[in-house]
């Protein structure tokens, strides 16, 4: 190149020298498990389908969803939400309201009519999927994609398991149930309804399936033992509400007491008001901070009415007086009897007690173990017997829908690597996105986005849903409160701070690569990086 | 329920880019290309603050100015780091005369430009504290008083960097220099001596003065933008931390330029022909301490034979910028 008078290099000759050779520490890009993926029984990729909603691409956000989770519309009413207690965001202002982004997404594509993709090449392989609860219809879900054919049995009249028959209507409404359920049928899965199984190896065999999943739940109800008049009218929680479903809403006085602390007895407190009792009162013998139940759920109850009795059990029932003991919690914090005595008045007893699974099933086949009325399997949701596996209600875990849905998925990718003779390798989890790996000066303050609530009166009445969804623009809102903890969202932070162009932009959806040559490694990148996509780790020498 | 104002909370109002917002609107930092115009191989030392505030000015200059801008510097760090003769990291046209003169040189260039009638080329100058707070002041002065047609930019680092962290006329008190060393009873430099230049500026009644920071690079850019859309005598000064005279790690760079602005000891503000017009609101205040307990030049404030009145002290001078530019009023 011919250069002016004097000139003997060219601008930008500093090219030259190769900075990068300073260097004791590099930095490198990673991405980290953020909190919201790492607390989620079912396994979603919630900060990535957060990153999709965030630019308006709903289809794109709900597809994410779906990789992990059929049920966005029903999951974001009824999960407990764990992602959000894990959030990092709760220790900036609240944690970003998940559940009502996914419930957003869930009801758009309803109302769009989007299906899920069309499943892989057919194996050629059959699976029986026992139960239609949220555990089976996962893991059909899962195998079917996976291209396997799959058959569900259901012993009751509707899918949906508990969601159906569980979960009031006020909670979810049945046209979501019934709609994603719907979706999934067009899929391809099989539900054969009133279709008990009674002989598992007969149908396994008769069928020609390769491998079953099992996912009866836990429908029977747990009785004590209360010295009752006959004339006391008891009822179990299970059957009221399966009772609500079936069209013959049991007949339960005004005055109702429950006896119990877990969701279900709160669930089935809140439709006892709405059948018209005048007071519902829930007796329990511990203490608020003991009770199994969801704080949010309690909270509700306690606003539509419901009256709770903490630290009493029933002691004894004469027609419609009730006898309860005060109890008194003992230094380890075990609720022990006082000797105290008082009386109430009710004309129905319902016992929410727990539930236990109906393992008739399973009973004599060999190799399947049952310990504590649960079905023991393996770290791949297997059963003692090959090819048999299990989830849900009936093996040891907590009870929640989410959880259910975990192990289908869990138990879907298991089967799919028994059919295939493989073991599932399970991809190695990431580093936790802790919140001390933010840098949290770069996101403003934006609180919660409040769903709205039913008219207190409308609750106590009708079994309308109690919360309302968010809209087009407050789901956004909502969306970009997401802290993309772990996870690089392009916001050109080490693009711009570092003072020797060592990081090279790759254009949008491509992030950033280092340009090690010049590289000092003074970890501004790191330190500036708001949600700790970057690491400082030492040269090797 | 439908009122809410939509923002870009998570892709940033403070990030340099964000992936939501059309492309304009994006910081010219978070640009694919940018001008680079302080380019990769310069031999400023590890995070490097004046090297970011160059880069960051001087980028906004060129895409002010359609890449038609020359720049005169001053002698300092920014001249040895990027140009040790022959070689250089500028991607611009650039020159360099005396540590003193690089006002007047600017001012020679803008007439040059203006007699060939080629006033659409841009003149910058920029310099250091020192080249222009001390040696260059009375240049700059000239430069103020004609009003010639100059963006000068000063990146100030407190202290001559370039010849090993001498005393300048911005060192703040009790700070440790190389000519200020932390002995006898008042360790440090002295309380009651330095100058505000920025403040000079303004006595000038010239077109446009601003301070601004390498810690808000949006506000930067907006500075730099705004004073290419004028004629006239304009003036830039820039906060850009020194982790080698300093004391500072790093990777703390653009931290600690961010806690001197947030504990108000340097206030970020705007004035046109000598009234303030704008001013940043401080977002997360902090006190004093936490900036200064990040820096070694500070240390002996603390520690063993901690100097609780010296830190008290230069909380006053930052609880005066923050009454006198009004820094916790919220901002429109």
């Amino acid at each position: 190149m011919k250069k002016p008078f004097a000139i003997t290099l060219d601008p930008g000759s500093s090219l030259a020298n190769k900075t990068g050779t300073w260097r004791t520490e590099r930095p490198v890009y990673l991405d980290r498990l953020p909190p919201c993926n790492d607390a989620c029984p079912a396994g979603e990729n919630i900060q990535g389908w957060l990153y999709f909603a965030e630019s308006g691409d709903y289809e794109t956000a709900w597809r994410a969803l779906t990789k992990e989770d059929p049920f966005p519309a029903l999951m974001g009413r009824v999960c407990y939400h764990p992602c959000e207690t894990a959030c990092n965001r709760a220790q900036l202002d609240e944690a970003v309201s998940v559940h009502a982004v996914e419930r957003f997404l869930g009801d758009l594509a309803l109302e769009r009519g989007w299906d899920f993709p069309a499943p892989q090449a057919s194996t050629g392989k059959r699976v029986m999927v026992v139960g239609a609860g949220p555990s089976g219809l996962s893991a059909a879900y899962h195998l079917t994609l996976l291209g396997h054919a799959v058959t569900i049995f259901e012993a009751g009249p509707m899918a949906g398991g508990m969601m159906r028959f569980g979960i009031p209507k006020y909670r979810l409404p049945r046209e979501v149930l019934d709609a994603e359920i719907a979706r999934l049928e067009r899929l391809g899965v099989e539900i054969r309804l009133g279709a008990r199984v009674d002989d598992l190896e007969a149908t396994l065999a008769g069928g020609g399936f390769d491998a079953a999943f099992l996912a009866v739940g836990a429908h029977v109800a747990k009785r004590t033992n209360i010295p009752a008049r006959d004339a006391t009218k008891i009822l179990d929680a299970v059957s009221v509400l399966r009772g609500m479903e079936s069209g013959e809403a049991p007949r339960l006085g005004r005055r109702v007491v429950v006896y119990g602390g877990g969701n279900t007895a709160l669930d089935v407190a809140r439709t006892a008001k709405r059948l018209g009792a005048s007071e519902t009162v829930i007796v329990y013998r511990r203490t608020r901070e003991q009770m199994p139940a969801h704080e949010s759920e309690l909270q509700e109850a306690l606003d539509e009415g419901v009256m709770v009795r903490w630290l009493n059990t029933i002691a004894g029932v004469d027609e419609t007086t009730f006898t309860v003991e005060k109890m008194a919690l003992d230094a380890s914090g075990f609720p022990q009897p006082t000797g105290e005595f008082e009386t109430l008045e009710a004309d129905t007893l319902i016992l929410a007690l727990g539930q236990n699974a109906d393992l008739a099933l399973v009973a004599g086949i060999d190799g399947i173990a049952v310990a504590d009325g649960v079905v023991s399997v393996d770290e791949r949701m297997m059963t003692g017997r090959a090819g048999i596996f299990a989830g849900g209600d009936m093996v040891p875990a907590e009870r929640t829908v989410t959880v259910a849905i975990g192990h289908g998925k869990k138990a879907a990718r298991n089967v799919d690597a028994y059919l295939r003779g493989a073991a599932y390798a399970k991809p190695p989890k990431h580093e936790l996105a802790a919140f001390e790996k933010l840098n949290t000066w770069y996101y403003s303050d934006a609180p919660k986005t409040i769903q709205p609530t039913l008219d207190l009166l409308r609750r106590r009445s009708t079994f309308e849903e109690v919360t309302g969804a968010l809209d087009e623009s407050t789901a956004l809102f909502e969306a970009r409160r997401c802290l993309s903890c772990g996870n690089c969202f392009e916001c050109d932070n080490c693009y711009g701070v570092c003072p020797d162009n060592a990081v090279i932009k790759l254009g949008p959806g491509n992030r950033f690569q280092f340009n090690y040559d010049y590289c000092k490694g003074c970890g501004l990148c790191v330190a500036e990086c708001p949600c700790g996509a970057i690491a400082m780790v030492p040269e090797e020498i | 329920m439908s009122t809410q104002p939509i923002k870009f909370y998570q892709t940033g109002t403070f990030t340099v880019g964000n992936r939501l917002l059309e492309s304009s609107e994006r910081a010219v930092q978070s640009n694919m290309r940018r001008t680079n115009s302080l380019n990769s191989g310069h031999r400023a030392c590890r995070g490097c603050g004046e090297a970011l505030g160059a880069r960051y000015a001087i980028d906004a200059v060129m895409q002010a100015t359609q890449n038609r801008a020359i720049a005169v510097n001053a002698t300092g760090c920014l001249e040895v780091f990027s140009t040790p003769f022959p070689e250089t990291s500028w991607q611009i046209p650039w020159m360099h005369s005396l540590f003193g003169n690089a006002a007047a040189v600017a001012s020679g260039v803008a007439a040059a430009m203006r007699v060939k009638k080629r006033e659409h080329v841009r003149v910058i100058a920029q310099g250091g504290d020192g080249g222009t707070t001390d040696i260059g002041f009375g240049c700059l002065s000239g430069m103020f008083e004609r009003n010639d047609d100059v963006l000068y930019i000063c990146y100030d680092n407190e202290a001559y960097m370039n010849t090993g962290v001498q005393r300048s006329s911005a060192t703040p008190p009790a700070a440790r220099t190389a000519t200020t060393p932390a002995v006898g009873k008042h360790p440090g430099n002295p309380f009651g001596t330095g100058k505000n230049v920025p403040l000079i500026a303004m006595a000038h009644h010239i077109p446009y003065v601003a301070t601004a920071s390498i810690a808000n690079v949006r506000d930067l850019e907006a500075k730099v933008t705004y004073a290419m859309s004028l004629r006239g005598a304009r003036y830039v000064h820039v906060h850009v931390p020194c982790p080698l005279g300093w004391g500072s790690e790093p990777a703390d760079t653009v931290k600690v330029a961010r806690l001197a602005v947030e504990s108000g000891l340097f206030p970020l503000f705007e004035a046109e022909h000598g009234e303030i017009t704008g001013r940043y609101a401080l977002r997360r205040p902090v006190p004093v301490t936490d900036y200064l307990k990040l820096q070694r030049r500070f240390g002996h404030l603390f520690g063993k034979n901690a100097d609780p009145a010296a830190v008290a002290a230069i909380q006053a001078m930052a609880d005066r910028n923050i009454e006198h530019f009004g820094l916790l009023e919220p901002t429109q």
